[in-house]
């Protein structure tokens, strides 16, 4: 006999135990994030029941004036919220484990600052910014579409940058990081320079875009983020073996026959694509990439079988509840997104740190 | 037979790593690869399983020559343990159900979890199965990926240095451990080494790495203290205490 043989084993019902319950803490996750959508579908200037929330949703005609408001602004908004975070956490999941490194998030390349120097340099050098007389929306961007390709453009750049030197210098976590710290300041240096030179409109536009807001997406927009983000966390679905086998260290991963380059190569341009979208078209929303993978870590371990699917449900719950919260707190005006990301998540956070790993 | 190498290989940044290293292993074998630091030991094990390119030779695995292999058919075949072992936040049943990525298609079937139970009691683990890994002392941590290598059903075990941070206790529990496993299921295991002693002790077979060739291959009576000064440049004196093998360095008093 030349090869072993060790399936005299019995399945131990402890362990499928403890797996149900990390199965029950995403299927509670799930449910957390489906009334909370209907919650925020339901709250705002005009209040709609959720009963009749979910039954518009459903197709029924039950108020014309509401049908307008939920289809128009709300369904869409709660959505971009969803889809954005998930992108954003799924992204930090990745980034964290192709990086070895647990500050990795979708912004530790440099990549939205490199948006945000394309939202500058599309507002400063080709005019985009103006003011508007509203109260509630007091300065916009004249030309959405051309500052948003800009800063695309610059994000592509920036990850191009980041994949070459990864590609001369070998995919290595170290190479990576110390790239993206230097973009990231490059980036962020280009961005003050332009800005001392700019106009009081023009500061005032560049500041307001780098506000990320999930209420800037359109059906169009949102559907193109929800292909790319779905088509991405399948993608890294597909490879939570992997990952768990790189988070086990480079040649353990190696040697169980896991190509650790081209995973980390292939993580890592589709995590930068996913950031430069959303960022090309909310703006800089921080936080949620970093900080909804270790809430997740801290409740369902690092198991990426697990991890995967509860930080994409973490990633939807926080920023959904921060945007539903942002429309309320200072109601009638409303804030951007990111100021309640970083206000509602870092208590949590610093709570699930200091409380240490669920037992 | 279940490892051929011929005339391997391997250069590093144009110096010569490794030259012309040819050596066997039989089932049921445990072969020990010994020699200095830096003498290319560990770069020896990697080029086996390919984690490392040889620059020349040939490696035949269990008849297959490895470079015609894809990396997850060289998993089922040579199981690896690195000298190093990270943790992170994961149950021990669930760092050992890793060892079985290069057989999972989608998700784990019945017969992985019924394998990795079985180990765990094959190794008298058992009470660990839920303790996170990263929770445990080194010999715990050291055993898992044992354990993880051997969930592979692999024909060879590639062991990088397995007792370097272990008590003495926990050393000669895992070497007793490998060298039970290996007898039992004819599979072979080679191991980098350090310990001279332990080398004497539980493998088969001795390979002395010097300058980047093969300085001495056989078997413990063939090895004399004049080899191994040739090999670590430090005299030594060879015996046995209650039966078992045994070196000390240094020169007898006079």
């Amino acid at each position: 006999m030349d090869v072993i043989h060790f399936s005299d084993g019995k399945i131990p019902a402890d362990y499928l135990g403890y797996v149900r319950i990390k199965l029950l803490w995403i299927i509670g996750g799930i449910i957390l994030l489906f009334v909370l959508f209907i919650l925020s579908i339901s709250v705002g200037a005009v209040s709609i029941p959720p009963y009749d929330v979910l039954m518009t949703l459903l197709g029924q005609n039950i108020n014309h004036k509401w049908d307008a408001i939920i289809w128009n602004i709300r369904l869409p908004q709660a959505l971009t919220a969803i889809v954005a975070g998930v992108g954003l956490s799924v992204a930090g999941v990745a980034m964290q484990s192709i990086l070895r490194n647990p500050l990795g998030s979708p912004f530790t390349l440099g990549i939205s600052n490199a948006g945000a120097f394309g939202a500058a340099v599309s507002v400063i050098i080709f005019g985009t910014g103006t003011i508007q007389s509203t109260i509630a929306d007091p300065i916009s961007i004249n030309n959405p579409y051309l500052t948003t390709i800009t800063a695309f453009v610059f994000c592509m750049i920036a990850t191009a940058i980041i994949l070459l030197i990864s590609r001369i210098r070998g995919a290595s976590p170290e190479v990576m990081v110390l790239t993206g710290v230097a973009l990231s300041s490059l980036f962020t240096a280009g961005t003050m320079f332009l800005q001392y030179f700019a106009s009081d409109t023009q500061l005032a536009a560049v500041v307001f875009w780098t506000f990320g807001d999930v209420s800037r997406a359109g059906w169009n927009e949102l559907g193109l983020m929800t292909i790319l983000v779905g088509l991405s966390s399948i993608y890294f679905l597909v490879n939570r073996w992997n990952y768990n086998a790189i988070d086990a260290g480079n040649e353990t991963a190696k040697g169980l026959g896991v190509n650790v380059e081209r995973i980390r190569l292939f993580g890592m341009t589709i995590s930068a694509m996913i950031t430069a979208v959303i960022v090309a078209f909310l703006g800089v929303i921080g936080f949620v990439g970093l900080v909804c993978p270790h809430m997740v870590r801290r409740i369902i371990g690092d198991d990426q079988r697990y991890l995967i699917p509860g930080s994409c449900i973490m990633g939807g719950v926080l920023l959904l509840a921060s945007d539903t919260v942002a429309r309320l707190i200072v109601a009638p005006y409303v804030l951007p997104v990111a100021v309640l990301t970083a206000f509602m998540g870092a208590p949590v956070f610093i709570y699930l740190i200091v409380r240490g790993y669920k037992r | 037979m279940i490892l051929n190498v011929q005339e391997l290989n391997f250069l590093y940044r144009n110096h010569d790593v490794l030259q012309n290293v040819a050596f066997e292993v039989n089932h049921g074998e445990i072969v020990a690869i010994l020699g200095p630091n830096g003498v290319g030991k560990t770069t020896m094990l990697k080029c086996l399983n390919r984690i490392l390119k040889a620059n020349k030779g040939h490696i035949y695995l269990d008849g297959s020559e490895i470079k015609t292999l894809d990396t997850l058919e060289i998993a089922r075949r040579a199981g690896y343990v690195p000298q190093r072992v990270e943790t992170g936040r994961f149950t021990a049943f669930d760092a050992v159900l890793l060892g079985r990525r290069p057989h999972i298609t989608w998700d784990v079937s019945e017969r992985d979890l019924r394998i990795v139970d079985a180990i765990f009691s094959r190794l008298s683990m058992e009470h660990l199965r839920l303790s996170y890994i990263d929770e445990m002392s080194g010999g715990e941590l050291q055993k898992i990926a044992i354990a993880r290598a051997l969930v592979q059903e692999p024909r060879i075990l590639l062991l990088d240095e397995p007792t370097s941070s272990l008590d003495l206790k926990n050393q000669v529990e895992i070497l007793s451990t490998i060298v039970d496993i290996v007898r039992e299921h004819g599979i072979a295991a080679i191991m980098t080494m350090h310990d001279l002693n332990q080398a004497f002790r539980y493998a088969d077979r001795f390979i002395f790495l010097k300058d980047g060739n093969i300085h001495f291959h056989g078997n413990f009576n063939d090895v004399t203290p004049e080899i191994i000064e040739d090999v670590y440049g430090l005299p030594v004196m060879m015996g046995s205490v209650g039966g078992v093998r045994c070196i000390v360095p240094g020169t007898a008093p006079a």
